[in-house]
């Protein structure tokens, strides 16, 4: 088992109207995890911009914080990722944009690329804010997949750290495997068998995953399974958003070709449509 | 293998009930597969031939349970243009190429074809199809046939037919319109009289039977020829033998031409629309509340219309107005769709010549009256009600239908109501980027009692109902559901009528669906079903009452009771009552009820049976609700229920000693033995010494009443005192028994 600490938080800024907000946020959590924080810029670097950044961290209260500062010239995607590798980042920040007239969430085109090609798990970040908000609920994925029970660990790792209690692991079963047609009541009935049966199965696997848990991290934390029938990746993010879930822990995906941005599957749903703050784990 | 063993067993032991209501229903069958033949301009047998093959392959092959199948009055209008063009070996061609459509339809499972519809669109095409039949129809019925151009020419006419008729210059033009308006006459008054030997003959067989009569009558007694000009009689039916020697060869040619598979097209889309409707409504009515294939029925109703049009008939759809016949008269499973296609087998064998004798007129009077009620202003009253957009909808799509063509209609239909909800939300984004999104989660929450949990998000349109519709589909109608549509912005007219047919089932089957999250949202109108909002109850007579109002109210404070003109919706009590299984409560109004309504006098409205078949009958009523258990059981003056009844298969309980009760009364249960103990001799006295009521109880409370109309003042008295007396007896019956 892989230890899924993370000890080196990236943030990517711009000097926007929410720098305060994303350098309070990346502070914060470099904090409760106990990591280094990078704050990268794309572009050159000057005091002032120093000094902004020196006084935005220190209206944190974070005194135990190391963070170092990199400015650094190029295309932004290029530029972020180049620093992932260099600085052997496990955790990259990002922030999403808020659409106008509704509560809605979605990334720009840079965040977008940089979550589809980053070698390290990336936070994206709907609503940061200056003051704390707790994060009590996560929702994280329970796929079958092998990197499933890395996911479900780095999840029970956050919500450790973040002091969150209540934890749910949605096991989305794809549609498709349910073979038999609904005509009338008696195939309804072999259909909901089979779903029940299919439940069973997906439960019995989490639960497998869920012993390995140190029980000094599931101590404090409420823990839920819920199995929803449904299209993988938009249906979590669905349900995270009507559970109102602070947190939504994902795998992260296996590769992303060109064609996925057409035939959205995956993580690609979530990207469209942030429901809240997603944590994609790699 | 013992679950097959009684399945065949209860099949023979329900055979009985379906053969009867075959036969009834063929008397229905025989005259409207007839006209709906010659209103088509097909050969008037290529209707029987159809509802025969219909009846025998659905039967056999369907997955629904109670439907019955035959020619259908949607495709009056498209059969027509096709004969029109393509001549009627040509039509016959275009029927076969829709039943492979059809069937094909039904393997590619696209039963739910019908989803995409909205429903006012659905509404629009229905009702300028009964325009078309009426329009034509209605010249013949007043003997004055005529050859106009478009189905729009043949409505403005109606005015110049009628002031003609009454300067005909030749007596058997005017016999033949009386004949045509007598027809339409028994039409329209048959469902007024509410008598039950009347009953027992549906109104188009009677005006069969009338005719046929006057013939003879003429014949054998006046010994003078037919009134009616022979050219307004029904032209020859051939019989058995010249069918099958006659048989039509499909005309193929056609088969490259753009016009030919234009109608090809038509008939497959309304023959499938129709169909699908039915089935629903159909189901809804089926006592037994099973769910239909209906993948399966669509597969063997295009094998059906392929065997139909080699044979020489019309296409095969599954027909509302003779399903709800068939269920209003114990039809229990397929075996009476047979019956009923056995049936007219067998009058177009012994009677074929008798038929010859029915004048025209009184045929399509029949016609008439069916596409009146297709296109009633009562339809178009109930749609404005709902909304100004959804009749801005209907009427584009039933002028467009009229003027330019049945395809074109429903697709201006479909259009319009895409750009009046893009007009109304200012937001085309909506509905592009979301239309493919599966935005509907259904799970089954663990907390709070592991009910079902839907939740849709972005809108919910006839475009993607669909989606919701099979998460729906999912769920066995005996369990709780909550649908969510907090996060959707927008819900159209015809996903809230959809929903709400969706809670009549569940409810029916003991589940409960509930839709929250609608509350933020606006809305123009007050109807419930009107898009983005519900609104439960609608305000009704709220202030001006009227007399008999005035009286009830004096008759309240007089009882002390408290009294309600409004109409309430909710009628969740009177559910379980067996009475209201194959029929709707539309409304109750005017109650009467005590401080804990658990003693209630209500008017109630209720209908059944659809379109034709439909009767709606106002009566007053009598609930009583009790603290405690009491056996289920019906109680009803020997005779008369007895048909409604046998339906479940009950046979009458005797008491014992008393056998001048179980004479004059007819009591039915689910536990003989339960109910045998629980009428005491104090119980059976006080039946037998009043007034007769039908009485019912549902297992905690009773419901009580005795015509089919609604009550006078005074016997709504009589009814509050037999109700308290009653109530007496059966608490101090409990009182004893504990």
């Amino acid at each position: 088992m892989s230890d899924p600490s993370f000890k080196n938080i990236a943030i990517g800024i711009a000097f926007s109207p929410t720098l305060e907000a994303n350098v309070s946020e990346a502070a914060r959590l470099s904090c409760m995890l106990g990591a280094k924080l990078l704050l990268i810029h794309v572009g050159k670097g000057s005091p002032e911009k120093i000094q902004i950044i020196d006084q935005f961290i220190g209206n944190c209260n974070q005194s135990q914080l190391s963070y170092e500062l990199l400015f650094k010239e190029g295309e932004p995607v290029e530029v972020i990722l180049q620093a992932v590798q260099e600085y052997r980042i496990d955790l990259l920040l990002l922030g999403a944009l808020k659409q106008e007239k509704f509560v809605k969430f979605y990334l720009g085109s840079i965040a977008r690329k940089i979550t589809r090609k980053a070698t390290c798990s990336v936070l994206l970040i709907t609503n940061p804010s200056v003051v704390r908000k707790a994060c009590k609920h996560l929702v994280v994925n329970g796929l079958k997949d092998a990197h499933t029970e890395r996911t479900i660990e780095t999840a029970f790792y956050v919500a450790h750290s973040l002091g969150s209690n209540q934890l749910t692991i949605v096991e989305e079963i794809d549609q498709q495997k349910i073979s038999i047609k609904i005509d009338d009541d008696q195939s309804l009935r072999k259909a909901n068998l089979l779903k029940e049966k299919l439940k069973r199965q997906e439960e019995s696997r989490v639960r497998g995953i869920l012993s390995d848990i140190p029980e000094e991290q599931k101590k404090a934390i409420h823990i839920e399974t819920q199995a929803i029938f449904g299209k993988r990746g938009y249906s979590i993010g669905h349900y995270a958003q009507i559970a109102r879930a602070d947190l939504l822990v994902m795998n992260g995906p296996k590769k992303s070709t060109f064609l996925n941005r057409f035939f959205p599957h995956d993580l690609e749903y979530i990207l469209k449509e942030l429901p809240t703050d997603v944590l994609i784990v790699r | 293998m013992t679950k097959k063993k009684t399945d065949i067993k209860g099949f023979f032991k329900a055979l009985p009930k379906n053969i009867f209501s075959g036969f009834v229903v063929s008397l229905i069958a025989l005259p409207l597969g007839l006209g709906l033949a010659m209103a088509s301009d097909a050969p008037p047998i290529s209707g029987v031939i159809a509802a025969v093959v219909g009846g025998v392959l659905v039967s056999i092959l369907g997955g629904s349970h109670v439907t019955i199948s035959g020619p259908g009055n949607g495709l009056v209008g498209v059969i027509l243009v096709a004969v029109a063009t393509l001549g009627l070996n040509g039509t016959y061609a275009a029927i076969i190429c829709s039943g492979i459509l059809l069937t094909l339809l039904g393997f590619l499972r696209m039963g739910k074809l019908a989803d995409f519809f909205p429903s006012s669109a659905i509404q629009g095409m229905l009702a300028a199809i009964g325009l078309i039949i009426l329009g034509k129809q209605f010249h013949i019925m007043m003997g004055n046939q005529i050859q106009l151009d478009g189905s729009v020419d043949y409505l403005l006419a109606i005015p110049s037919t009628v002031i003609g008729a009454f300067s005909y210059d030749h007596s058997g033009f005017t016999y033949a319109a009386i004949a045509g308006i007598l027809a339409l006459g028994i039409m329209i008054f048959y469902p007024k009289i509410r008598n039950k030997y009347f009953h027992l003959i549906p109104a188009p067989m009677w005006i069969v039977l009338l005719s046929i009569g006057f013939s003879y009558f003429y014949e054998l007694v006046l010994q003078q020829p037919h009134p009616v000009d022979p050219a307004y009689m029904i032209a020859d039916i051939p019989t058995g033998a010249q069918i099958i020697s006659d048989i039509p060869t499909p005309d193929f040619d056609l088969l490259g031409s753009f016009g030919f598979w234009g109608s090809v097209l038509a008939i497959t889309l309304i023959a499938s629309i129709e169909s699908l409707l039915s089935i629903k409504a159909v189901d809804q009515l089926d006592p037994e509340k099973r769910r239909s294939n209906v993948n399966r029925d669509l597969k063997a109703l295009g094998l059906a219309t392929i065997g139909s049009g080699f044979l020489g008939g019309l296409n095969v759809v599954t027909v509302i107005a003779r399903s709800s016949v068939n269920v209003n008269n114990g039809g229990s499973n397929r075996s009476s769709n047979f019956a009923h296609a056995t049936f007219l087998v067998i009058f177009i064998l012994l009677f074929s010549t008798q038929l010859t004798r029915i004048p025209l007129p009184a045929l399509m009077a029949i016609l008439v009256y069916t596409g009146y009620n297709l296109a009633s202003p009562r339809n178009v009253a109930k749609i404005f009600r709902i909304g100004k957009e959804q009749l801005l909808i209907f009427s584009t799509t039933l002028l467009v239908t009229l003027f330019v063509g049945l395809i074109s209609g429903i697709l201006a239909g479909v259009l319009m109501t895409f750009i009046i909800h893009v007009i109304i939300n200012k937001d085309l984004e909506l509905f592009i980027k979301n239309w493919s999104k599966p935005n509907v989660l259904m799970f089954k929450e663990k907390r709070g009692g592991l009910h079902y949990y839907i939740n849709v998000k972005h809108y919910c349109t006839f475009l993607n109902f669909y989606k919701l519709k099979e998460k729906l589909n999912a769920i066995p109608e005996s369990e709780d559901v909550v649908v969510d549509f907090s996060l959707c912005e927008f819900v159209d007219h015809t996903v809230m009528e959809n929903l709400s047919a969706y809670q009549d089932v569940f409810h029916k089957r003991g589940g409960h669906l509930e839709l929250i999250g609608l509350d933020l949202h606006g809305t123009e109108s007050e109807h419930p079903f009107a898009l983005r909002r519900l609104i439960p109850g609608i305000p009704f007579l709220t202030d001006n009452l009227t007399k008999r109002q005035t009286r009830l109210q004096d008759i309240a404070d007089d009882y002390k009771l408290n009294y309600e003109a409004d109409v309430k919706e909710d009628t969740e009590v009177l559910d379980g009552f067996r009475y209201f299984r194959t029929k709707r409560i539309e409304k109750i109004y005017n109650r009467l009820f005590n401080k804990d309504a658990s003693f209630a006098v209500f008017d109630i409205h209720y209908s059944e049976g659809e379109f034709i078949a439909k009767e709606d009958v106002r009566t007053t009523m009598l609930h009583i609700k009790f603290d405690h258990q009491i056996p289920e059981f019906t109680l009803d003056s020997e005779g008369f229920l007895e048909r409604v009844y046998a339906i479940a298969g009950y046979n009458d309980i005797p008491i014992d000693n008393h056998s001048d009760f179980s004479k004059r009364f007819y009591l039915l249960g689910d536990d003989p033995k339960l109910v045998q103990d629980y009428f005491t001799d104090d119980l059976v006295r006080f039946f037998e010494s009043n007034t007769y009521y039908h009485v019912e109880s549902d297992g905690i409370s009773l419901l009580v009443f005795k015509s089919q109309h609604t009550a006078g003042v005074k016997e709504i008295k009589q009814l509050l005192d037999f109700g308290k007396r009653l109530s007496k007896i059966v608490v101090r019956e409990e009182a004893l028994q504990a």
